[in-house]
């Protein structure tokens, strides 16, 4: 059965929706939300309510450093995260907020483990950005029964961490659309990169596909209608910083 | 893995004989059990040996070639059919092949003739083109693992490339790439910069060409069969022994190509294998200069020097295969031989000169097709060397205000009753990536009906073509924008219809 696994929505309901259009034309029959669903963009209640509905066709949703922000906005807030978490919260039912507070940090689904940043202490948001980070999560999720892969999001990037002919991991930068094999009798570590808010200067959405039965990992770039988000979020109050972000994909 | 036995089932797959019985695997001939599902052509089955002696890097190395045979396509390497379950039973099912693998040749113990070894060469090398086309540089060449199609018409066929065991497709982790670098692949035909753990660099391969070039030249080997790494790292700074030294009647354009293969830096050696092929099928053409006509070893003096840069010489990871294969593109421009004027032949120079740009590996062939019944064999004026030669020289006159330091030009003239034919096969057969023609559009109206040359080889060429338009004189140029301007002036762009205009309608022709 093949899994969607999305993470940094952002609130960035255009490229959700593209993603989700994108993930089941390429035949994906489950999702998973990999945390960070609000925060930065200008649609945190309808994107919290769009995944709450697929939680009924059996999604998966972890929870983010930015939904854990919204549902507990800092007092004094020190940055544009944190303003932007305040904004967020008000837009938020109780409901809503009630739904994303309960949300687990990690999830296990048949040999793959999920988690929005590390699983090295999830609480404590760690970055998996390079070899070292990407080993101590990977070595993290060997607590959990049989687990081959570890997927997470938290970087915003698409890379995929491997062990080549000796025991230490390998970082491997994907190309858009290739399936790349990967064998179960290895160990992978992917980070599946930010639907809401790439950051690498490619304005295209992303996600990555995962197809346990054939053993295969495809990272996707979508295009989206980012010029629509970034208006949407020129007409709330937020920084204007957010919606050239969704142009340039800086 | 214990030996299959003739006659059994495995996973729809019946086994016949085996074939091979290698140190990594056992190759079998095999069927679909079924016996309904023909699939077109034999098929052969390779087992990895697996067993608890076996070192992890064949396991590894079995799985890489499962990966990457499952995605390349083309005639230049065996169809892929299943793969098993590494975990439960490995296999590799791919097409079954008949012909003689490079040993073939190597192995008759026969001074081959350089016409033999010139065919075999640019097989290999087109064969090798293709693979670094799909992002994918074979880094494991060698006689065993170069095999001839069998071919009732030519005694050479065209070259299969086997074994991707050791193989890197720029698409995919490497599995086989190591921390603490080091060597993987045929110490015999290894790159240097594969000695220092360098994998990927599409130029490994042209070097493992050259190395097999060299034994079909002299029969032996031009580094030996080093057995240390301290062996292996001599390739860095020795040249090898000048073929012609081993073999007086050896031509010195052959001894260039070959020791061009060879050199210990990648950046010298040829830019692509499509350049090899290219040098290997117009001998006339090289550009031969001391390392094509010496026959003395290099003195040690000069190994000397080299050893002291090579302890300290750094490789670079190259780019991906095929982005690097096309920064050094071969670039043909087709020349009218007759019927064109000099703002045709100054705006052909313009684009060609746009098109080979700053790319200083790219090279330039520049191509004019005569009817074939312009040659006579009876008149002296018209024989075919004294055409070839007059056209061959217009040819160099205008192409030398583009010559630049480094780039090979050369200059070709063919003949045949169907020019855009002659000019597509051309293209094809030496692996061309742009061409570049005049537009002709004399603003014949019929030519909207019937197939020009440019627009003939436009629709059937195997690469990107580009049209080029006769700059206009400058007296009409300034007509032009005066028209223009006048139009743009009482209408908006939009409603401005370019394409039924009179000013465009001739000129453009067909293209319009």
């Amino acid at each position: 059965m093949k899994l969607a696994l999305l993470s940094d929505i952002h609130s960035n309901l255009h490229a959700l929706e593209a993603c989700l259009d994108h993930a089941r034309a390429q035949g994906a029959q489950r999702f998973a939300f990999l945390g960070d669903l609000v925060g930065y963009g200008a649609h945190p209640g309808a994107v919290v309510d769009r995944i709450m509905l697929l939680t009924e066709e059996g999604a998966l949703v972890l929870k983010g450093n930015h939904d854990q922000g919204a549902v507990h906005p800092p007092v004094t807030p020190q940055n544009l995260g944190d303003s932007s978490a305040a904004w967020t919260h008000a837009q938020l039912s109780s409901a809503q907020r009630t739904w994303l507070d309960q949300l687990p940090l990690t999830a296990q689904v048949g040999s793959a483990l999920l988690v929005h940043a590390s699983v090295n202490e999830p609480a404590m948001w760690r970055y998996v950005s390079d070899t070292r980070s990407a080993t101590a999560s990977l070595d993290a999720a060997q607590q959990f029964n049989a687990v081959r892969y570890v997927f997470g999001g938290h970087v915003h990037a698409q890379t995929l961490y491997y062990r080549g002919s000796e025991s230490a991991l390998m970082p491997f930068t994907p190309q858009s659309g290739v399936a790349i094999p990967v064998p179960k009798h290895r160990q992978w570590l992917a980070t599946v990169g930010s639907v809401g808010q790439p950051r690498d200067g490619n304005p295209q959405a992303m996600y990555t596909l995962f197809d346990p039965d054939r053993a295969q990992l495809t990272f996707h770039r979508v295009r989206y209608d980012n010029a629509g988000a970034a208006a949407a979020i020129r007409a709330t109050a937020l920084p204007e910083y957010f919606a050239q972000r969704l142009e340039t994909g800086r | 893995m214990k030996l299959l036995t003739n006659g059994s089932v495995l996973d729809g797959f019946t086994i016949e004989d085996c074939i091979h019985s290698g140190g990594m695997a056992h190759i079998y001939r095999v069927t679909y059990a079924e016996g309904s599902h023909d699939p077109g052509f034999s098929m052969a089955m390779k087992v990895p040996r697996m067993t608890s002696g076996d070192g992890a890097e064949n396991i590894v190395s079995f799985e890489v070639e499962c990966h990457i045979m499952q995605v390349l396509t083309g005639p230049s390497v065996p169809r892929f059919v299943a793969a098993g379950d590494l975990e439960r039973v490995p296999y590799l099912v791919m097409e079954y092949i008949e012909g003689h693998t490079l040993g073939h040749w190597l192995d008759l113990n026969e001074v081959l003739s350089v016409d033999l070894i010139v065919r075999l060469g640019t097989a290999m090398a087109r064969a090798v083109h293709a693979l670094h086309l799909q992002n994918t540089v074979h880094l494991d060449l060698k006689p065993e693992n170069v095999l001839f199609r069998h071919d009732a018409h030519h005694e050479v066929g065209a070259a299969i490339l086997l074994d991707f065991g050791l193989s890197h497709h720029a698409h995919y982790p490497d599995l086989l790439a190591e921390q603490l670098r080091k060597a993987v692949g045929s110490p015999a035909w290894i790159a240097p910069e594969q000695v220092v753990g360098v994998r990927g660099d599409p130029r490994s391969d042209i070097f493992a060409v050259g190395v097999m070039l060299y034994q079909l030249c002299t029969g032996e080997l031009p580094f030996g069969t080093p057995q240390t790494n301290a062996g292996l790292r001599q390739r860095l700074w020795i040249d090898p022994v000048p073929p012609r030294k081993l073999r007086a009647d050896l031509p010195a354009w052959l001894q260039e190509v070959v020791l061009r293969c060879l050199e210990p830096e990648a950046a010298k050696r040829y830019p692509s294998a499509a350049h090899l092929a290219f040098d290997l099928s117009h001998p006339t053409q090289v550009h031969v200069t001391k390392r094509g006509t010496n026959t003395k070893p290099t003195a040690f003096r000069t190994h000397f020097k080299r050893w002291i840069k090579a302890a300290g010489m750094h490789y670079q990871p190259s780019p991906v295969p095929s982005q690097q294969v096309s920064e050094v593109p071969i670039v043909m421009v087709g020349i009218p031989y007759k019927d064109v004027t000099d703002a045709t032949l100054y705006s052909l120079r313009q684009a060609v000169a746009r098109a080979l740009g700053s790319r200083p590996g790219a090279r330039l062939a520049c191509v004019t097709v005569i009817p074939s019944s312009m040659t006579s064999s009876t008149e002296e004026e018209r024989s075919e060397t004294n055409l070839h030669r007059r056209y061959l020289t217009q040819l160099h006159h205008w192409a030398q205000p583009l010559d630049h330091p480094g780039r090979q030009t050369s200059c070709h003239v063919l003949e045949s009753g169907d020019t855009a034919q002659a000019l597509l096969d051309y293209a094809q057969g030496n692996q061309v990536s742009v061409i570049v023609l005049g537009a002709a559009t004399h603003g014949l109206k019929t030519q909207r009906f019937v197939a020009t040359v440019p627009i003939k080889v436009a629709m059937d060429a195997p690469c990107t073509v580009i049209l080029v338009k006769q700059e206009l004189p400058f007296e009409q140029l300034g007509q032009r924008q005066a028209q223009v301007s006048n139009r743009y002036s009482d209408s908006d762009a939009e409603s401005t219809n370019a394409a039924t205009s009179p000013l465009y309608g001739d000129d453009l022709g067909p293209l319009g």
